[in-house]
């Protein structure tokens, strides 16, 4: 009897959790859809920040936000596809190399979002950016050496490969080996293989990963906060050394050092909104990629 | 005949390319940019905290800046016995974060003769962890063994993607929706005099935590081998008996590991502390009061200082710590998991 309410009330409370959560996140969509609501037009996507924040819209953070990941993807989509390849076609499974890698990669992934701002600003910044000054610039003047888009973009990328490497795998995985064989016996070389056979089989994979580490890349604030996000511009970034606005950083200032936080509540609202349709769209269209591709394997 | 065979033989032979060799060491050595990422990541994070380990230089800099400058007001501040010893100690050098200063409780970065005590922010960090890993955790733990073993397939082909849904919201919003609607939905209802607490941080964090303890209880779950599932429902025991007997004692590496890596994520987080807790360093244990933790120390006060001053070197130390301590977190997690689970699987 003891035993049969014990069994009972496992199921009810693991069930409970879970409504628990999934109301959590309804609530959590709603109440930032509701709060925005009334913000959401057409000119607030469309038209700079006016009246010192206080109305308009986010344009300049949505395009900083776009130009942020569109650098950070061309930065580590190839590297983290080529590692992947790596790891999975050449590696030998046992070798230090290897380990060293795969350690590597899953310490990546752990590494607080804040320690990579550290990073960029202690990297990026300080030492690469003031090396190129001392080079470029003439004497006195900053260019390289302080915070901007492409330091930002590099550092959002550094936080991004270890996704990029973790998807391509999954996906190289599921090739099957047969069409390696296949393309080897008839006397292709192992890159050409790779190249022609391996590569296309796993183009889903590569697209996953891309989506997923743009929907991270969007959503981070911790690494731009200093390598290069601004709280107001008027010029929207137009070479590599601009500063850049941001829609997560944008939530960020809007919220806790804006002069007038209640005045502006309508407009975080939205802003959050517009950043969770972009990171939720993306991870959606992640999972239908990955659901469609599992689909053609098995068939 | 002679030669035929020697040409045979060559054509056996595996035939040096040029473009495979280049292909598999460019490849090779793009592979081992991540290695070399995470050295530069330990090396530049560290190299800006060695002035702390080095004192000496950087005070003979600082103290004739200091001391013409502080002259004026000093004895007023002298009135606590606290400072009175810290000056007698450390007389005509301020802004110096030797241990002692660091091993302080209090945390004023700006003023007089800064005071860099971690111990408040480490209990800060601490505190808004532990709760979001109480909070999240059992939820998370119970909600990865509902929709593995007891939902249906239907069920659960909708609970794990909704759930997992919940990792890609941005650590800001999260943030955002704490301070907005969860501190003032709570402050209603227990009437706390401060709005923005650890409570309130933890319970946001505990939604950055779920995902991935439910995500590493799930796999974990699911990598037991279903024979000792149909073994134990063979001799009778019923679904949820099977579960807590059977499963969870299997699961139970898997789920320690989830534990640690919700405990990194959650010790690492910036943007939902900085926004929620109030970010006053208060070295209380009370979660009702404000806290401020190391990670949102940095994400706050990193943008104001000055390069290469005291005050930029604590704060990459306070990174270096907790570099560190996930770095130690994540390799626990991994290599116990991989030795317990083995252990377990072959039977021992």
């Amino acid at each position: 009897m003891n035993n049969k309410l014990l069994g009972k009330s496992i199921i009810a409370f693991s069930f409970i959790s879970v409504v628990l959560i999934i109301s959590a996140l309804i609530f959590m969509l709603l109440e930032i859809y509701l709060g925005g609501r009334s913000y959401l037009t057409w000119e607030f996507l469309t038209q700079p920040p006016r009246e010192g924040m206080t109305e308009g819209g986010i344009f300049p953070a949505i395009v900083g936000t776009v130009l942020l990941v569109i650098i950070m993807s061309i930065a580590c989509i190839p590297v983290g596809t080529i590692t992947a390849i790596y790891l999975n076609e050449y590696a030998n499974k046992n070798s230090i190399f290897t380990k060293m890698i795969r350690f590597a990669v899953n310490t990546l992934s752990g590494v607080p979002s804040i320690v990579f701002g550290l990073f960029g600003l202690g990297f990026f910044i300080q030492f690469i950016g003031a090396g190129m000054d001392k080079i470029f610039t003439p004497a006195g003047e900053l260019n390289w050496g302080q915070p901007n888009i492409l330091w930002a973009s590099l550092t959002m990328a550094f936080l991004t490969i270890p996704i990029v490497i973790v998807s391509v795998e999954e996906s190289l995985k599921t090739v099957p080996d047969d069409l390696r064989a296949g393309s080897l016996a008839l006397g292709a070389t192992k890159w050409q293989t790779i190249w022609k056979v391996v590569l296309p089989n796993s183009i889903s994979g590569i697209l996953t990963g891309t989506i997923l580490a743009i929907g991270r890349g969007a959503g981070e604030v911790a690494p731009i906060l200093f390598t290069g996000a601004a709280y107001f511009l008027p010029h929207l970034p137009t070479k590599l050394t601009d500063q850049f606005m941001n829609l997560g950083y944008h939530i960020y200032v809007m919220t806790t050092q804006s002069t007038d936080v209640e005045a502006t509540r309508g407009i975080q609202y939205a802003t959050a909104f517009v950043l969770l349709v972009c990171t939720f769209s993306l991870s959606f269209i992640a999972v239908i990629v990955r659901y469609r591709f599992r689909k053609k394997i098995i068939t | 005949m002679v030669e035929n065979d020697i040409s045979h033989k060559n054509s056996l032979r595996r035939k040096f390319r040029l473009g495979e060799f280049f292909a598999e060491y460019v490849i090779k050595g793009v592979a081992f940019s991540s290695f070399a990422i995470i050295i530069l990541i330990f090396v530049f994070v560290f190299k800006e905290t060695l002035p702390i380990f080095s004192p000496q230089e950087q005070t003979a800099t600082k103290t004739e800046f200091l001391q013409s400058e502080s002259y004026g007001d000093e004895p007023a501040t002298e009135s606590s016995s606290e400072m009175n010893n810290y000056s007698s100690f450390t007389d005509d050098k301020k802004d110096v974060a030797d241990w002692k200063n660091l091993g302080g409780k209090e945390w004023q970065p700006v003023g007089e003769s800064p005071k860099y005590g971690l111990i408040s922010l480490i209990i800060g960090s601490l505190k808004v962890t532990l709760i979001a890993i109480f909070i999240g955790a059992p939820l998370a733990i119970l909600a990865a063994i509902y929709s593995a073993l007891f939902a249906g397939k239907r069920i659960k082909e909708v609970i794990k993607p909704v759930i997992e849904l919940l990792a890609s919201f941005p650590s800001v919003v999260v943030g955002f929706f704490a301070l907005v609607t969860l501190a003032t939905f709570f402050q209603n209802i227990f009437g706390w005099t401060f709005r923005l607490n650890s409570f309130v941080g933890g319970v946001a964090m505990a939604l950055a935590v779920i995902p991935i303890v439910y995500t590493v209880t799930e796999d974990a779950i699911a990598a037991i081998p279903k024979y000792m599932m149909e073994a134990s429902l063979a001799l009778g025991a019923n679904k949820w008996q099977t579960a807590l007997f059977v499963i969870l004692p299997a699961a139970t590496p898997g789920i320690f590991a989830a534990l640690l890596l919700g405990f990194g994520r959650a010790f690492g987080e910036t943007m939902i502390v900085l926004m929620a807790t109030g970010n006053a360093p208060l070295s209380t244990l009370n979660p009702f009061e404000p806290v401020r933790t190391l990670s949102a120390t940095i994400g706050a006060e990193m943008a104001e200082v000055v390069v290469g001053d005291t005050h930029y070197t604590v704060l990459f130390l306070i990174g270096s710590l907790l570099f560190v301590v996930t770095f130690m977190i994540n390799a626990i997690a991994e290599f116990y998991v991989r030795a317990k689970l083995m252990k377990r699987f072959r039977g021992e």
